[in-house]
């Protein structure tokens, strides 16, 4: 097992990326999906608005852009703490 | 060939190549059957997952729920696709560290207790028999319509046929006999797509097609669906009606759903390393993502499509006659649906025609899980491709059946008989242990399905409330937290489960026995928080009493402490266990 003062630095810069990732798949979601429909309301897309578009469909797209940055960055992280397997 | 003979063609082919890979990786050794001997790479578990996943709720149910509801779904598409991001950052490396085969055994080991596990076994199987029951109602349907037998005897034959497969294969079996179901229920899911977004906008991509114009009027096709479905009376498609606090509550509960589901969480201790377990859930979701950007427009099509059925000659005209229902060839769909009993029209005022509107005057009564199965019918497309839609259906029912079925019985046979009742049981004994709660699983979930509590996917969305109010706060707690000890554990876990379960009872009655509730979805308990909502308020107060109870009771051991330090990096995990 790696060292523990390692090992912490690592856990906090993990949870760092965490608060900000879950920021961005929060406001991609809950809020231009729907909290903010409201006030995207003005720009249009395809016959409806861009809240529509990030309720049915943007969302997503954030979702897959999230899950793989987050892989590519902790792989990063690991080796830079020497905790990868 | 007529359609029946089709169907049956391409179903049995579909089913034969099933079995034939379930028969041919039939499992040896328990570890295999759990967890697949761990030797799975990203992208196949990834493809596996998401045969797993996408269930009779996403491939029969969601796209009608949609072509009903527009916007107000939304909270379906964001919520099934938005939970894997929870998964990939905060559950599957740290799960896939700890290794261990079942999420009960995390929960136990975590939080030092018997009790814990125990009480993490009950949540997972209300949670799992829920989720059952929903595709159990998907199965039913589509036996019904494709053998043309009434909607009972479509379950019973599904249920028989579900659990043969389960059985037989056991976790190995079911990796790649759900990769070859991907492969066909997303071919099947997506052709029918294509063509109609072809016919309707001109262009091939479904997804595109949902924001681009009528191929025929250059508007564009949700402002056509809008003022089509607005001058019957409809609510319009792309407004929201639902309310804000209801949106956003059934998106998150449908989230930490999705990242509190045992049977997809168990899916990431078969990857070889922690890293993968990361790129897995990502894998996951493209896989899963292909389905679901087609899904909306899916639903937007087949509703526009719905519509001119009965208004040949636009909502302003008068509709579709009665003779023509009865003998058109076109609308022959309209009569095979009537026979399942899930379609209905009556020409209530006497007119000859069949009215669609909303409202008393209203002559059509479409179940709104037969729309992603009749979608190729009522857009006349060729035979084959309706017989395909009927083999992606089952694939994605059965798939999801077997593998909630093997959540189910590993955790009954592993968590419960092995580690507690009779820990010195054979192997051969615990196999079979495992397959008799198969079997009576199937059987509760069938005998429940006769009399759903709603629509596939709002009896699927019950469990993922059931889910996220028991399981997610409780994995999340123990990674994330060290102050979280076994009695915090113990009390936010059934706090959570049982104030979700009696909110869903009191709405869908008890034991989703039809008139034993005192509210309903329309006319909620609390606020505008329909049953289906409140997971995410389960969750917070499963939160809010471990947090509370651990607080005043003793702290959590040395020894857990350096557990939770150690799943915490993934240096040093175990090498692919009984590999």
């Amino acid at each position: 097992m790696a060292d523990k003062s390692s090992s912490n630095a690592y856990w906090k810069a993990n949870i760092r990326t965490i608060q900000l990732f879950l920021v961005i798949w929060f406001v991609c979601s809950f809020g231009f999906g729907i909290l903010l429909r409201p006030m995207l309301a003005g720009i249009k897309i395809g016959g409806t608005d861009l809240g529509f578009w990030f309720a049915q469909q943007g969302s997503i797209l954030v979702f897959l852009v999230l899950i793989f940055a987050y892989a590519w960055r902790m792989n990063k992280l690991d080796r830079e703490h020497g905790v990868e397997e | 060939m007529d359609q029946f003979t089709l169907n049956l063609l391409v179903v049995g082919a579909t089913f034969v190549l099933y079995i034939g890979i379930a028969i041919w990786a039939r499992a040896g050794s328990t570890s295999e059957f759990y967890a697949a001997g761990r030797g799975v790479h990203p992208v196949i578990n990834g493809m596996a997952t998401g045969a797993d996943w996408m269930s009779a709720a996403s491939f029969i149910s969601m796209a009608g729920i949609i072509a009903f509801g527009g916007y107000d779904t939304s909270a379906y598409l964001m919520g099934w696709t938005g939970g894997y991001v929870l998964l990939a950052m905060l559950l599957a490396p740290y799960l896939r560290k700890f290794g261990k085969f079942t999420v009960p055994e995390f929960i136990g080991d975590r939080f030092y207790s018997q009790t814990a596990r125990t009480v993490a076994v009950i949540c997972l199987i209300v949670a799992s028999i829920t989720y059952v029951i929903g595709q159990m109602t998907g199965v039913g349907v589509a036996f019904s319509r494709f053998l043309e037998v009434s909607n009972t005897t479509g379950l019973f034959i599904g249920a028989a046929i579900v659990f043969m497969y389960a059985v037989l294969g056991g976790m190995k079996g079911i990796t790649y006999t759900q990769v070859a179901q991907y492969v066909v229920l997303i071919i099947a899911y997506t052709i029918p797509a294509i063509f109609i977004s072809l016919q309707l906008t001109g262009n091939p991509i479904p997804g595109l097609g949902l924001f681009s114009n009528d191929a025929n009027t250059g508007a564009p096709i949700l402002s056509t669906l809008n003022d089509t479905v607005e001058a019957l009376g409809f609510k319009s498609y792309t407004g929201q009606h639902d309310t804000t606090l209801n949106m956003f509550l059934f998106t998150m509960t449908l989230m930490i759903g999705t990242a509190g589901l045992p049977h997809v969480i168990v899916r990431f201790f078969t990857v070889p390393r922690v890293a993968d377990a990361r790129s897995s859930a990502g894998w996951a979701l493209v896989f899963i993502a292909l389905l679901y950007l087609t899904a909306p427009a899916v639903g937007a099509m087949a509703r526009l499509n719905l519509v001119q059925t009965f208004y040949p000659n636009g909502v302003d005209q008068p509709a579709v006659e009665m003779t023509a229902i009865e003998n058109d060839q076109n609308l022959s769909w309209v009569r095979n649906w009537a026979k399942t009993g899930l379609l209905s029209f009556d020409d209530k005022n006497g007119d000859g025609r069949i009215e669609y509107k909303n409202g008393d005057t209203n002559e059509l009564t479409v179940n709104r899980d037969i729309i992603t199965l009749a979608n190729p019918e009522i857009a006349n497309l060729p035979g084959w491709v309706i017989a395909l839609v009927a083999a992606g259906g089952l694939a994605a029912a059965l798939s999801t059946a077997a593998g909630l079925l093997m959540a189910i019985s590993s955790a009954v046979s592993h968590d419960l008989i092995k580690s507690q009742i009779n820990p010195g049981i054979s192997e051969k004994g615990e196999l079979l242990a495992a397959r008799i709660s198969m079997a009576v699983a199937i059987a509760v979930a069938t005998y429940l399905g006769l009399n759903p509590p709603g629509f596939a996917a709002q009896t699927v969305a019950l469990a993922f409330g059931l889910a996220a109010s028991s399981i997610f706060p409780a994995l999340m707690m123990g990674i994330f937290t060290k102050r979280i000890n076994n009695t915090g554990a113990v009390a936010g876990m059934l706090t959570g489960l049982i104030t979700t379960l009696v909110y869903i009872f009191l709405h869908k009655g008890w034991f989703f026995i039809p008139d034993t509730n005192t509210f309903t979805d329309a006319n909620p308990m609390i606020l505008s928080i329909k049953s289906t909502s409140f997971g995410v308020i389960g969750a917070i107060l499963n939160f809010i009493v471990a947090y509370v109870v651990s607080n005043a009771t003793k702290e959590t051991p040395e020894d857990i402490q350096e557990l939770v330090e150690s799943i915490r990096v993934p240096k040093g995990a175990g090498a692919a266990v009984d590999h």
